[in-house]
């Protein structure tokens, strides 16, 4: 089962809900992975404290002219979609910044003198946090893409019985990434006017993508009802409601986890997770949807 | 010899545009008659990506052999050095149009750039 | 000459549009832009009045040209972005469509098009404090990038025109594409971020990231008394990556209030939040001219 937490806006709680699921879940034996793919800014592993076992580049193909065999026909630059190829003359100039791997300029060579190497964008690190299986992705500082790195940590994690999967903020290319082939998106939010407009931006890209999701509402105590008016129309389920709690900022600015410090939040948390498997399409319902071709 | 010079807008004595790839407009000068044309740079202004590059390669297929502008970056300026561009940088508080850069060429008072001036926007 | 300031924090929801809201209100004959484009807030506080919308054209997308197709599954195979789900005929996504063109060009049937889609709008609008330039990505959208340097340089044609003293970006959260697209070009970086462990983790990766581009930034710790400890450690660690403390604001549920009444704080004058800022900005413009006049 694959369940990602997510909310457009940022700094509204994804990152301590998914740790605290992944934790409530490992102390009752639950086999849980938690994937960072926030890999502009992971922050999990602050709360989790991982150790890290093992740790690789990520990677994206770049091209690699034989500039001794170009005719400077021009063919590559003119492919490239991205700018990142420039042909003067016979001297060819290749920007892999720019480049996103595509391979175009590769297969459409007519001298067939373009190979592809791998250029690192950042690493993929892996671990665990007692019984919690940890995976994060880190973005060199200068790097743009974000969307491949954020594949390949979902690609080099290991099969677990729950993944979950905690998104960079924003609605765009990274998030969409990250929600790829999930079960259920969780979208952590909170009552204000910033936190409810993101949310129905992300909700709406999750209807666009046909991805079930629910909300949780953090800090339900301040703001105003509109968040809970939309998501009673669009039938989105309230997954949990978490009240604004000067101890919660407190555990979240000392790094600590709220399902170990705070133990009266466990069962708010376990509550939260037994929604997210009510919320789950059940398989038969998808095949039906899926057969008659109409989306939700 | 041809100079090209980026400017805010099309002509002689028209204010110079302090950026390189997304500069408004390029007027190349024909530096013994001081002819003129000017090209828009409007496709590259809203380019994401590469907008220096293309500027660059613009500039070279205009058989520009010397560039006078305020800023230059990395990727434009691999592509201007390898088009055998020299690159002069213009200084906006002592010369404010096309014609002031031009002559301050000529009398060889502008610093020639050997290295990029700006830190490049991967994007 | 117009001084161009970006707002930025790496971690999302640190404060930066409450922040820019509330400058936009103290800067004179100033252009606005919101630079977050993903989850774009700003027009929730400045209630602008849209003059002008226009269509975004983000990126090349491919389709299948159903008639055409004798489905032999090249470009299904082609496609480095998982992008085409075999059938009769394959499917392209349109949200995971990277427009590299390559399916296009391999299609020995001619069937697929290429061609520039609609992928949101950006508006110019008018604001009690001047004008301002948005922007909405479609659900589900990419290439946040190329809008975000869309909108600068829209805001840039509108300064000139008004021989505008600033203009102020509110920028987009992280490190990565959309980030780096609301730099270039910029004079300064305010920093807004909050004294926790993952405010300050994304704080360095943040600060590495100015350091490259060279651009001057000032540092500004939203709710700084939550923690004054880590504040201060944080400001020290600003200090030693290039980056002079310009202010600091205190934990105040006033900007909730105002975000709830759709203005900014500065509509409370007696609120500490609004104390702190005007403060804030007093420093921010000392700043500005001290690096003119020490000749950038």
């Amino acid at each position: 089962m694959k369940i990602a937490f997510a909310s457009g806006k940022g700094g509204t709680g994804k990152t301590t809900v998914a740790v605290n699921i992944a934790n409530i879940l490992q102390q009752t034996g639950v086999d849980v992975q938690l994937l960072d793919c926030d890999v502009e800014e992971p922050n999990a592993h602050l709360f989790l404290l991982p150790r890290i076992d093992w740790s690789v580049p990520a990677t994206v193909r770049r091209p690699e002219v034989a500039e001794e065999h170009c005719t400077g026909c021009g063919v590559c630059a003119e492919f490239c979609e991205y700018n990142a190829i420039t042909v003067l003359k016979t001297t060819v100039l290749v920007f892999p910044e720019l480049c996103h791997g595509c391979g175009v300029c590769a297969e459409f060579c007519p001298e067939r003198i373009i190979t592809e190497s791998d250029r690192a964008i950042g690493v993929i690190e892996g671990g665990a946090a007692g019984g919690i299986g940890f995976v994060q992705g880190r973005l060199n500082v200068g790097e743009v893409l974000a969307p491949p790195l954020i594949n390949q940590v979902k690609e080099k994690a290991p099969a677990a019985a729950v993944t979950l999967v905690d998104c960079p903020p924003g609605t765009s290319c990274p998030v969409i990434e990250a929600v790829r082939g999930m079960d259920l998106v969780v979208l952590v939010s909170e009552p204000t006017p910033f936190g409810f407009y993101d949310l129905t931006l992300m909700a709406t890209t999750l209807k666009t993508l046909d991805i079930p999701s629910g909300v949780v509402v953090n800090r339900c105590d301040i703001g105003n009802d509109e968040l809970y008016r939309f998501c009673r129309r669009e039938g989105l389920p309230i997954l949990a409601e978490i009240p604004h709690d000067r101890r919660i900022a407190e555990c979240y600015s000392r790094g600590v986890l709220i399902t170990e410090a705070l133990p009266e939040y466990r069962e708010l948390f376990a509550d939260l997770w037994k929604r997210v498997i009510d919320s789950l399409p059940s398989p038969p319902d998808r095949e039906g949807r899926e057969g008659t071709g109409t989306s939700p | 010899m041809k100079i090209a010079v980026t400017a805010q807008k099309p002509g002689w004595t028209e204010p110079l545009d302090n950026r390189f790839g997304r500069a408004a407009w390029f007027v190349i000068v024909d530096g013994e008659t001081k002819k003129w044309t000017a090209a828009e740079n409007l496709q590259n202004r809203q380019a994401a990506q590469g907008a220096g590059i293309q500027a660059a390669a613009a500039i070279i297929d205009r058989q520009a052999q010397v560039l006078l502008s305020g800023n230059v970056g990395p990727k434009a300026f691999r592509v201007l050095q390898a088009g055998g561009v020299r690159m002069y940088r213009t200084d906006t508080a002592k010369q404010r149009t096309v014609a002031d850069a031009v002559a301050a060429w000529e009398r060889g008072e502008l610093e020639e750039i050997t290295a990029a001036t700006t830190e490049g926007h991967s994007i | 000459m117009t001084k161009e300031i970006t707002i930025l924090s790496g971690k999302g929801g640190a404060g930066k549009t409450t922040v820019a809201g509330a400058l936009a209100t103290l800067a004179r004959n100033a252009v606005l832009i919101d630079a977050d484009v993903d989850a774009p807030d700003l027009h929730l506080l400045l209630q602008p009045r849209i003059r002008r919308s226009e269509t975004f054209y983000g990126s090349k997308k491919a389709r299948i040209i159903a008639a055409d197709c004798t489905h032999c599954g090249l470009c299904v195979d082609a496609c480095r972005f998982d992008a085409i789900t075999p059938g009769e005929p394959p499917e392209i996504s349109f949200f995971f469509c990277e427009g590299c063109g390559m399916c296009y060009r391999i299609c020995p049937a001619e069937a697929i098009e290429f061609a520039e889609a609609r992928t949101g709008e950006w508006y110019v609008s008018d604001t009690d404090y001047g004008p301002m330039v948005h922007a909405r990505l479609d659900p589900a959208q990419g290439n946040s990038g190329k809008l975000v340097s869309l909108v600068r340089e829209e805001g840039r044609k509108i300064a000139a025109a008004n021989q505008a003293e600033y203009i102020l970006t509110d920028g987009p959260p992280g490190i990565g594409c959309p980030v780096i697209a609301s730099l270039a070009g910029t004079d300064f970086v305010l920093v807004v971020t909050e004294p926790t462990p993952a405010g300050e983790h994304d704080l360095r990766r943040l600060a590495e990231l100015l350091g490259l581009f060279k651009i001057p930034a000032g540092l500004c710790l939203n709710k700084w008394d939550l923690n004054p400890e880590m504040a201060a450690r944080m400001e020290a660690a600003g200090r030693e990556l290039g980056m002079e403390a310009v202010g600091g604001i205190r934990f105040d549920l006033t900007t909730v209030t105002a975000q709830l009444e759709g203005r900014t704080v500065m509509d409370y004058p007696a609120s500490p939040a609004a104390t702190d800022i005007g403060d804030l900005w007093k420093n921010v413009e000392k700043l500005l001219k001290k690096n003119d006049s020490a000749g950038r």
